[in-house]
């Protein structure tokens, strides 16, 4: 009987409960909606301190990713000079320069050689008084200190490791007193770079931490702020989630935003430095131009500290809000 | 609809805020809950809100032991039943509309049927042409109004009241007491914490009464 009266009742008027799957999930991304420009608005609103945070996360990502920007610069501009590289080699002593002009010919039959140049002690020391200025010094030297030099270069498809094991087995020929790659600055300017991008990868880590720190403090004063607000929504029903929504967006606002303000100082160091890079390469008769983030970079950047700003909230609110309860 | 047997709460710092307290409530009644301050009103709809857990004993909900609701349907059970608080416990920095829509953005309704509701129940407290002022902007018997109209707008079957109207002169106490009856005879379940026993008991309802955590009258319908 009870039964009955109750059943009519519930006809009538669906509780909250009782609205129907579809229109819960347009609730949902309606309150999605609501919730993200409700949050981009409280951040316009708060302007000048939105301002500071924006900046701070700016400085804080557009420094490793401006140094990155810079290495790949560098990269770029020591690409060219990669290979081929040449390999001085040395003969011994008292080889005559008949047998230096026999050897400089069975290394130039050789295939991973593309080119020998051979280079007597005789000429070696003219050049080297004229160069350097000693002549007088080297005039009153009894005996030529210098030893015949052969120049080579590897053919172009030669890569590193292979110029290596060329050096190697010309070191290895009986009348030959050094072999030696002139390519090791080069490869010490690799690791300078290599060791460089690790710094930069280490001061990125770091400040990454530090811009989630900052954004989970900013989120977590923002629910202090509106701690009477979330007491009254949990009262009315609304979850951990419902109330996570507002706060999630907000670091992600922030984020954005930070994320464009990195990508726009980074921009602007560039143009900055262009024309003095650009009268550097000049004197050293290079075409290279200074490459910028591009349009992909500037995203990606975007996207990172969107990425940043969600993960900053997200520290914040399940720290947070799980807490507040009404009591 | 609403079941306490044998509660006791006992708070951390020693102090006993209900004992032994067995109470039921039917549907489709409407129940004031007296008592001195300190008496054990607010803890007993506490409980029903699920603001705390009893110490001992059990207290039943619409059928359901609120001992097996979990932290995670805490929410949910909370959006079956409408509050009203004495500070009424209103968003100041929203408009009444949008305090009123509360409910019923969390439990996830369409814009229109939102916008359907929230007339309908500003316009059963009689403030449907106030909807887009601020609550600051309202008088105190108009915003106990609008935490009223916040209340019921998801249409529960519970209706709990803590002091509705501890700041309202006589007359608009009456008048809010009135529309908590009209709630009553549509089928909501009314319960009432009020220290107010002058305008109570001209009402003609059940009336239970708590002293230093016990139950003193009112145990039976």
């Amino acid at each position: 009987m009870m039964g009955r009266r109750e059943n009519l009742r519930r006809k009538e008027g669906a509780s909250p409960s009782e609205a129907n799957l579809r229109d819960r999930y347009h609730g949902w991304l309606q309150h999605h909606r609501l919730s993200a420009a409700d949050s981009l608005l409280r951040v316009l609103d708060n302007l000048g301190p939105s301002l500071l945070t924006w900046l701070v996360i700016g400085i804080a990502l557009a420094l490793p990713v401006g140094l990155n920007v810079a290495l790949d610069n560098v990269n770029e501009l020591s690409a060219g000079w990669d290979s081929p590289a040449q390999i001085s080699v040395f003969l011994q002593e008292g080889i005559s320069a008949d047998r230096a002009n026999q050897l400089e010919i069975e290394l130039s039959a050789r295939e991973d050689i593309a080119q020998t140049q051979f280079v007597s002690r005789e000429e070696a020391l003219a050049e080297f008084s004229t160069l350097s200025g000693f002549a007088d010094v080297l005039a009153s030297l009894q005996k030529n200190p210098l030893p015949n030099l052969i120049l080579i270069t590897p053919t172009d498809n030669l890569q590193g490791s292979s110029v290596s094991a060329l050096r190697e087995s010309i070191q290895g020929m009986p009348d030959v007193a050094e072999a030696v790659l002139d390519m090791e600055w080069l490869q010490r300017l690799n690791r300078i770079m290599e060791l460089s991008r690790r710094l930069v990868m280490a001061i990125g880590l770091m400040l990454v931490a530090g811009v989630l720190l900052i954004l989970g403090n900013t989120i977590r004063l923002a629910i202090e702020n509106r701690r009477d607000e979330i007491v009254i929504v949990k009262l009315v029903g609304g979850s951990n989630a419902f109330v996570r929504r507002p706060f999630l967006y907000t670091g992600l606002w922030y984020g954005v935003g930070g994320g464009g303000l990195a990508a726009l100082l980074v921009s602007l160091s560039l143009w900055y430095l262009e024309e003095p890079v650009g009268n550097l390469v000049l004197l050293y008769g290079s075409a290279f131009q200074l490459r910028g983030l591009g349009v992909m970079g500037a995203l990606n950047l975007i996207t990172l500290g969107g990425l940043l700003g969600l993960g900053g909230a997200w520290l914040a609110v399940t720290r947070h809000i799980a807490s507040i309860e009404p009591r | 609809m609403i079941t306490f047997d044998r509660v006791s709460k006992r708070y951390e710092e020693g102090h006993d805020a209900l004992r032994e307290v067995s109470v039921s409530i039917d549907r489709d009644e409407l129940v004031f809950l007296t008592g001195h301050s300190g008496a054990g009103k607010s803890t007993m709809l506490r409980l029903i809100m699920l603001m705390d857990r009893p110490s001992r004993g059990q207290v039943t909900v619409d059928g359901q032991n609120l001992a097996t609701v979990r932290p995670r349907g805490v929410p949910q059970h909370r959006r079956n039943i409408g509050v009203v608080f004495q500070n009424h416990q209103l968003l100041f920095d929203r408009t009444v509309f949008d305090n009123v829509a509360l409910p019923l953005i969390i439990a996830g309704y369409d814009h229109r049927e939102v916008g359907r509701r929230v007339r309908a129940a500003l316009d059963k407290v009689g403030l449907l042409n106030r909807e887009r002022a601020m609550p600051l902007t309202l008088s105190g018997g108009e915003q106990q109004r609008v935490g009223i109209a916040r209340a019921v707008v998801g249409k529960p079957k519970i209706l709990l009241a803590d002091e509705p109207t501890g700041n309202l002169d006589p007359t608009l106490s009456a008048e809010i007491m009135n529309l908590f009856e009209a709630f009553n005879q549509v089928g909501v379940t009314v319960l009432i914490a009020s220290h107010d026993l002058i305008l109570i008991s001209r009402l003609q309802h059940r009336i239970i009464t708590l002293q230093q955590g016990r139950l003193v009258t009112g145990n039976a319908p």
